[in-house]
């Protein structure tokens, strides 16, 4: 606990040298060894010095970490969104149902195609059948699943206990395949491999490229198609970005993974580029898509208004075509026209808002773009599960020194097997007109504003420490944290599920989420609570 | 209630030490429980006269988890009361949990009756896992005697499982009761024991000699005492029991690191 007042020791110093201070505060409370690793995950933003923050390493025992499990990342993130998969969780029932829905992956039924995305399916595991080996159970369970729901696909997704007991589910799966006539995928992604839920994407994304994507033909293709990465429709999100691309003119082959379909994951090799929101999730998948099939990416972000033009535009660029540079600022403008009036009313209630940013692996960055839009600002951005290169960009990769718990994640490499779309020439080409985005993340701490706070795997201490000091006016993140804080009187929304609201993306979505900054900051119920540091 | 733990290297004759003793004890008019923690069930063939138990983990996978005592429980020579936990077939699942699963079945079966003497547990040869332990930890077994031989494996055997002690010893309260030799005619094999003993600070319990005797018992699928009451050999079995019941060193044992194992070896001429 921090006895201290921050207010009056800090009041003399630079916004710098005030955050410095407060870090080396709250993490000199911990005993001397988890001070000092806990001090390399905080990094207090000073332009005038080389910064590296510590990520995408083992939490320590004890502290109350925001992280998930590597099934949570596989299942709960990466395949969970494909609406047409019959997503089959082999362990006891509590892994399958707490991924039930939890994080609103938003789907559309379509003619022709499964639906399975309000469902929840689970092989409930049972003690017998960790003694006696669950293979029988789950080849049961796939029986059944098959018999009732006639499923084209089913996805088998192994908990703990699946792996401590050694059952085979690929062979199980292999079965299923030759005997019911349809496919059969898996992930081997136990929930203690590897440091947080990100080993989960890791191992979600080599069954996309090894059984998935690639083994269908696109018909008809045109020039304009493209992939969306890193997106899972949370609240809508991939709804309103489809809208304005199909305005445009591109055609979307599969987003990756929200509200998509198995059959468009299968085809999406063919797409002449891939647009990336999330740049940890599921970029192992763009990174392999990449070197087998020449797909190149964009970075892009259209969560805030400014970074959607920008992105716009720059897809534009790599496009070059009259029609997509027309109709993408016909778009712009239009939306822009839209949104004005609503947007300038929730702005000037949202002026000069303070607000901490705990989430995901990329999302803390593409947030800190849209508060800025709508006049507010991000003194403390985090992440769960990032690598060190969505902090510090992809120039840190080389440098990143493997983690012995990467050992155990298969990391694949492919050699190109078809001709890329397009001549390496253009791509050069594209990579010195769009240095910061094309094929290139820049990662999140070169955006943020000199005396912000970034924190890696940020727990509760922290947190609690952070606020108490910092006093937001809203705290953004998610089920685990949000109502700890908010019961401390700080406004609190979840950026993982967007509570029941949402979309945010783009630009209806900023006047969406304006609204619900505005709702929860200005509430007139905060005027009935004391928070604590003001008793 | 004494409840006792054998461990010792696979093949070095738990089981058949183990019934025979019960055997004897049963016979001093001792009321005793065997329970095979070995996945192959063959803990209590001896008792009753043959591989006629259905094991506790069967039992559950066919009939759920709504038994009775009596569904598991076997009587067996002597009175003796018999159960096999088993396990799953070679190569799936979990032997280890099985256990677990077994014995905490086996509790709220109220198997572990106030009129028992004895509850012995009969454990696969190496503690594998943490499930194979499960006699030992908290509330189970508080005595161990460890079924050794002059021969190296065996020996290193007897002090890997010693390590194990160790550890539930500082947290459970279980102690070494000794070591049984079980003899495979090894030159010096006596001395040799009672060397590895004295390292180790405990006991050689007993010296159970080579015989024949015990081989032809077991084709007929009885110990020795039910099979020739009369041999030698049944005296010997009858005089191991009377040490057990009448042990009291109970130690926490100092497993020797690998180098002085090997050096004890050379010393009684096994490496020559």
């Amino acid at each position: 606990m921090i006895e201290r007042n921050h207010t009056q020791d800090y009041m003399m110093e630079s916004p710098v040298e005030k955050n410095k201070k407060l870090i080396e505060d709250i993490t000199d409370s911990y005993p001397k060894k988890v001070s000092k690793e806990r001090k390399t995950h905080l990094v207090v933003i000073d332009p005038s010095e080389e910064q590296h923050i510590m990520a995408d390493v083992a939490t320590i025992p004890g502290i109350m970490t925001n992280r998930g499990c590597s099934y949570a990342g596989a299942k709960g993130v990466v395949f969970g969104p494909v609406k047409d998969i019959l997503h089959l969780t082999h362990g006891p029932i509590g892994c399958g149902y707490y991924t039930w829905d939890t994080r609103r992956n938003l789907a559309e039924p379509e003619e022709g195609y499964n639906y399975f995305i309000k469902n929840c399916f689970s092989t409930n595991m049972q003690e017998k059948d960790v003694v006696f080996g669950g293979e029988k159970k789950l080849y049961g369970a796939i029986k059944e699943a098959y018999e009732i729901f006639k499923p084209k696909v089913i996805g088998i997704y192994a908990t703990c206990p699946v792996g401590l007991i050694g059952d085979d589910i690929k062979a199980v799966a292999k079965r299923a395949e030759e005997e019911l006539g349809i496919k059969v995928i898996t992930v081997s992604c136990e929930g203690y491999k590897g440091v947080s839920q990100s080993a989960g994407h890791h191992l979600a994304s080599n069954t996309l490229i090894m059984d998935i994507v690639g083994t269908k033909e696109l018909e008809n293709p045109t020039p304009y198609d493209i992939n969306i990465f890193g997106e899972y429709n949370i609240g809508g999100d991939v709804w309103l970005v489809k809208d304005l691309l199909q305005k445009i003119g591109y055609r979307v082959v599969s987003v990756f993974t929200g509200d998509s379909k198995y059959d468009d994951l299968a085809k999406a090799h063919r797409a002449k580029l891939s647009i990336l929101m999330c740049h940890r999730s599921i970029n192992y998948t763009n990174r392999m898509m990449e070197e087998k099939f020449g797909v190149p990416w964009l970075k892009v972000n259209y969560i805030g208004i400014t970074s959607t033009i920008e992105s716009l535009r720059e897809m534009a660029k790599f496009f070059d075509d009259p029609m997509i540079y027309e109709n993408t600022e016909k778009v712009i403008e239009e939306e822009l026209m839209k949104i004005k009036p609503r947007l300038d009313y929730y702005k000037e209630r949202l002026k000069g808002k303070r607000a901490i940013l705990f989430v995901g692996g990329s999302r803390a960055h593409h947030y800190q773009d849209l508060l800025k839009d709508i006049g507010m600002e991000t003194i403390v951005a985090g992440y769960e599960f990032a690598h060190r290169d969505d902090y510090e960009g992809r120039k840190i990769i080389p440098e990143i020194k493997e983690a012995p718990h990467h050992k155990i994640l298969d990391t694949y490499h492919f050699e190109r097997v078809t001709e890329p779309a397009y001549p390496k020439e253009k791509i050069e080409e594209m990579k010195s007109k769009m240095p910061d985005h094309f094929m290139n993340y820049e990662g999140m701490m070169v955006h943020m504003e000199e005396g912000s706070i970034v924190i890696d795997d940020f727990n509760h201490h922290e947190t609690e420490e952070l606020i108490k000091a910092l006093k937001p006016d809203i705290f953004l993140s998610g089920i685990k944290d949000r109502y700890v804080f908010q019961k401390m009187g700080v406004p609190s929304r979840q950026i993982h599920s967007y509570d029941y609201s949402g979309p945010y993306s783009s630009f209806e979505g900023a006047v969406n989420f304006a609204r619900d900054m505005d709702m929860a900051i200005n509430n007139p119920i905060w005027k009935e609570v004391t928070p604590p540091w003001k008793k | 209630m004494r409840q006792v733990a054998i461990y010792g290297k696979g093949g070095i004759g738990k089981s058949t030490t183990t019934q025979n003793t019960v055997a004897a004890l049963s016979e001093m008019g001792k009321k005793v429980m065997v329970v095979g923690c070995d996945p192959k069930a063959d803990s209590t063939r001896l008792l009753l006269h043959g591989l006629n138990q259905k094991t506790v983990l069967d039992t559950i996978r066919d009939e759920g988890e709504d038994i009775e005592l009596d569904d598991i429980m076997r009587s067996g020579y002597g009175n003796t009361k018999c159960v096999e936990s088993g396990g799953p077939e070679p190569g799936v699942g979990c032997a280890g949990r099985g256990i677990i699963t077994s014995i905490n079945m086996l509790e709220n079966l109220g198997a572990y009756d106030d009129d028992l003497d004895y509850v012995f547990y009969d454990v696969l040869g190496d503690v594998v896992c943490g499930g194979f332990a499960m006699p030992i930890r908290e509330g189970k077994a508080k005595e161990i005697y460890i079924v050794a031989s002059g021969e190296m494996m065996a020996m290193y055997a007897a002090n890997n499982i010693c390590k194990g002690i160790r550890k539930y010893a500082n947290q459970g309260g279980v102690r070494l009761g000794g070591i049984i030799c079980n003899s495979r005619k090894v030159d010096n094999e006596e001395e040799l024991l009672k060397a590895f003993c004295k390292k180790l600070g405990t006991q050689l319990v007993y010296f159970v000699p080579r015989d024949n005797i015990v081989q032809r018992a077991e084709i007929n699928k009885k110990t020795v005492i039910d099979y020739d009451p009369q041999a030698p050999q049944a005296d010997v079995y009858r005089a191991l029991a009377k040490r057990i019941d009448e042990n009291d060193m109970f130690v926490v044992p100092n497993p020797m690191p690998t180098d002085e194992l090997e050096k004890l070896l050379i010393e009684y001429g096994l490496m020559d």
